[in-house]
């Protein structure tokens, strides 16, 4: 069976989105995007990603409402920003965090969110020193960026994927 | 544009909302584009077309095509999850090169590799400094 679908849940995630992309629950369109998805399943055999475990799937949904809230804030304060007349603009800088995060897939979903706020932009991660470099946009509200990577952000993430 | 005119008004004032406050926050991206300082600052300007552009954008399409056909219209949704996944590729290869260029310069705007690393004896962190 392991042989067969090594990877079954992304094979229900690629057959999922070839039947939205399509438009139809045909059987032929599901019998099509079965062999495709069974097929680049084993295609990914061969480039050995780590399986993540997801331990607490309720966690996620509380991640993506505070990340949907952060977003809508964070656009609203850069929208702010780029119509103010002060000359600059923004105060940014260069911030360090330092992160306690293990997995692989947890460091690339915190990517994600960090470069989907407007505000914050993912620059380099070291991972001997754990440290990650992001530059912020406006640093005149003086927030702690560590505190909101350490316990917004990576406490939910170590909830859901170790 | 013709089909447009079956929408009924109470499904017509929404999409309109949402589709200029989409595109207004995506024209607010370009100007930020043009009126911040550095290349760092710049990054975040295009942030806010992929972010609440996009989302915007996608969700009256959603409701106006959902009201028309008069079913639920789901695959807007993948348009905005691949731009989230996407996105930080292209962030971080501009990010990185950009830090490069500017560590090779030595630029004193930006900050170097973090020292810690250099007191073990057992990394090889030649290179490391760019």
């Amino acid at each position: 069976m392991r042989y067969w679908f090594p990877y079954p849940v992304l094979s229900l995630l690629l057959l999922g989105f070839w039947l939205l992309v399509n438009q139809s629950v045909s059987p032929g369109q599901i019998l099509l995007g079965t062999i495709l998805s069974v097929s680049l399943s084993w295609a990914m055999v061969n480039l050995e990603p780590s399986k993540p475990r997801l331990r607490r799937p309720g966690a996620a949904f509380r991640l993506a409402g505070s990340v949907i809230k952060d977003i809508a804030q964070s656009n609203l304060a850069v929208l702010g920003a780029v119509l103010s007349r002060r000359k600059p603009p923004v105060q940014s800088a260069f911030v360090m965090v330092e992160l306690q995060l293990q997995d692989d897939n947890a460091i690339a979903l915190l990517a994600c969110i960090l470069t989907t706020t407007p505000g914050t932009a993912w620059l380099e991660y070291d991972r001997q020193t754990r440290m990650l470099l992001i530059h912020v946009l406006d640093t005149a509200d003086g927030k702690d960026w560590q505190s909101i990577v350490t316990h917004r952000y990576e406490r939910l993430l170590k909830e859901i994927f170790e | 544009m013709t089909f447009l005119v079956d929408l009924p008004v109470w499904a017509a004032i929404p999409v309109c909302l949402l589709l200029l406050s989409g595109s207004a926050l995506t024209l607010a991206g370009a100007i930020g584009l043009v009126r911040f300082q550095s290349f760092y600052e710049r990054l975040h300007a295009p942030t806010l077309c992929t972010s609440g552009g996009v989302l915007l954008i996608a969700l009256s399409s959603m409701i106006a095509f959902g009201v028309l056909q008069n079913r639920w219209i789901v695959h807007e949704v993948l348009i905005v999850v691949f731009m989230i996944v996407t996105t930080p590729v292209t962030l971080m290869l501009l990010g990185q090169s950009a830090l490069y260029r500017d560590r090779a310069e030595k630029s004193a705007e930006v900050p170097r590799k973090t020292e810690t690393a250099k007191a073990d004896p057992g990394i090889d962190i030649s290179g490391n400094d760019i």
